[in-house]
């Protein structure tokens, strides 16, 4: 293991976050708490509990998890399309490094900026509504393995995109309607049936069922099938990573 | 001993189908200083960029210190440096830090007493704390230089090095090409240039259209490359050469005003002086003479055409 690369690289990306520290950390802070004033306060004040759950403490778990992927996605996937779109990334490639090295660095770097943007949104969360934690174990599991399964899912994305539009498909197109319509602002036994069998096909409804079990002990689908989904979405970003680097897919001529 | 970079039959083949090495075989040995020499487009930047990982190859092998450099990357990339053509560099980044990020990139430990004397030694300590963005072109490729010394490697590439840069820096760069040559580091750089390879390198190698067409010592070549002509203009028009000067093999042209000799530069006896007395003698009145030196293009020309 090239551990001095590792550090190099996940220390390079630490300091790009830095940078943008502010502008990365306030603007979740300020959507989320829009997301409480309207739906928490003004909407839900009208609105029953879900499962015996007040309306603003429902909807903050999917509140957390629509931060967490549009910030693992966006950051995996920036870190490593932008040397591709300078061409520094010749240092990378001929560098003594492995794909497992580069990930970790990469990866490793959009995660942790993904989990501290996630946990701030969840201590703003606590300023709006009560939040309880009856699982914690759990959660920071479902937390870590999002950040990280995602963060590779943008990194994946960062070498596949040939122009910045390519980049932000999923960031700005795919991942809002998958997390509007995964459950993250109601409970699908509101949905009518037909709705409630196109939402299992849904991966982010499972995450966010798993994780707002963690929470609240109430969930869409079995947290144990929740857990599996993200494990089974982490296995298959890391074969499709492996392939990548195998066959230099995208990264060499 | 043993070549430290020993490249066999290497081919590429672009995705668009372009073929631009065809069966590259090339010995470097260690400490040389190698200069390849070819037009844009011969494919030096390619060759470079597989024997460094940046390109993978369509066929062929290369081993660098008897390692190969696909199944031993490791190896093979600790020991290799690598000054790009392009001046890539990221924006945001302090000099000092980017040039520490290389060096713990090729898996060393921090050493900020090296990377200082580095930045000292390229004229870029002053500059250590300045964003990259703000340097100018000269100043880039210096960076780009310092960030594939900070690892220390056993051999160089410097693609074009000296492509659209100042003469200082230029200067500088030799020194620096002789301190490595000095600590036993093998240099293989590509240029354009002639003068450039004349004035450093101990073999010059010819490449173009992704062939190696020759390589030899470089005192060998610039004896080969060292014909020049020269050019007569006449006061007057000739309807054909004076038999006395059959001995000079010249060629008439330009409506019988101009005639022209091919000779030997680096030779003993160029033969011009009395050439020149030769045609006074002929009584022809000589308005004005030129000499050149064969082009690089000319020599390929002549290159290509032998190897035919
Ligand atoms: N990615 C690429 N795809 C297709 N052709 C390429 C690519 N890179 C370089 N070439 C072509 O390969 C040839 C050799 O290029 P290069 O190795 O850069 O030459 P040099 O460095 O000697 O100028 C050129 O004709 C160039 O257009
Ligand atoms: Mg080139």
């Amino acid at each position: 293991m090239n551990f001095e690369a590792i550090k190099s690289i996940y220390a390079f990306e630490m300091a790009r976050t830095r940078r943008t520290l502010l502008q990365s950390i306030v603007s979740p802070v300020i959507t989320t708490s829009l997301y409480f004033i309207v739906f928490g306060a003004a909407i839900g004040s009208r609105m029953q509990e879900v499962n015996g759950v007040s309306y603003g403490a429902f909807i903050a778990p999917g509140l957390i998890m629509l931060t967490l992927l549009n910030q693992c996605i966006g950051n995996g996937s920036f870190g490593i399309y932008f040397p591709k779109f300078t061409g520094t990334i010749y240092e990378i490639l001929s560098s003594p490094i492995s794909m497992i090295e580069i990930v970790i660095g990469y990866v490793g770097a959009a995660a942790t900026k993904g989990l501290i943007v996630g946990s701030i949104i969840l201590v703003t969360a606590a300023f709006f509504v009560d939040i309880s934690i009856k699982h914690p174990f759990m959660m920071v599991l479902f937390f870590v393995l999002t950040a990280v399964s995602f963060s590779l899912f943008g990194f994946m994305i960062g070498i596949w995109a040939k122009d910045f539009e390519q980049l932000n498909l999923f960031p700005m197109l795919i991942i809002p309607p998958l997390v509007f319509l995964g459950g993250s602002f109601y409970s699908i036994d509101m949905l009518p049936p037909f709705w409630q069998t196109v939402s299992h096909f849904n991966p982010v409804l499972y995450l966010v069922s798993g994780f707002r079990w963690s929470f609240y002990e109430i969930a869409d689908v079995n947290p144990v099938v929740s857990l599996l989904t993200v494990l089974g979405f982490l296995v298959v970003c890391l074969s499709i990573t492996a392939w990548i680097f195998k066959t230099g897919y995208k990264l060499k001529n | 001993m043993a070549p430290i970079v020993s490249i066999r039959n290497l081919t590429k083949s672009y995705a668009s189908g372009f073929k631009a090495l065809k069966g590259v075989d090339l010995d470097i040995e260690q400490g040389e200083i190698l200069a390849l020499l070819g037009p844009n487009g011969a494919g030096k930047t390619t060759m470079i960029s597989i024997i460094c990982g940046i390109v993978t190859p369509s066929d062929g092998t290369v081993t660098v210190a008897g390692h190969d450099i696909l199944t031993d990357y490791r190896k093979t990339r600790s020991i290799i440096g690598l000054v790009p053509q392009e001046l890539t560099l990221d924006a945001f980044e302090t000099v000092e830090n980017t040039v520490a990020f290389s060096r713990g990139l090729h898996g060393c430990a921090p050493n900020p007493a090296l990377i200082e004397r580095i930045l000292k030694d390229l004229s870029l300590y002053d500059k250590k704390d300045t964003m990259l963005r703000q340097l100018s072109g000269g100043m880039r490729r210096r960076v780009l230089i310092a960030k594939a010394l900070s690892y220390e490697p056993k051999v160089l590439f410097l693609d074009e090095p000296t492509a659209g840069v100042d003469v200082s820096l230029r200067k500088d760069m030799w020194q620096l090409v002789e301190r490595l040559r000095a600590n036993g580091v093998t240099i293989i750089l590509t240029t354009h240039y002639i003068e450039e390879a004349e004035e450093i390198a101990d073999r010059i190698g010819v490449i173009n259209h992704g062939r190696i067409l020759l390589v030899e010592d470089k005192k060998a070549l610039m004896t080969k490359l060292g014909r020049k002509q020269m050019t007569v203009e006449l006061a007057e028009p000739i309807g054909v050469i004076p038999d006395a000067l059959s001995p000079y093999s010249l060629t008439l042209s330009g409506e019988g005003t101009r005639l022209t000799y091919e000779f030997d530069s680096s030779g003993e006896r160029t033969g011009i002086s009395s050439l020149l007395s030769a045609l006074s003698q002929c009584g022809l009145r000589v308005k004005d003479i030129s000499t050149e030196q064969s082009s690089l293009e000319d020599i390929f020309v002549e290159l290509v055409g032998e190897g035919k």
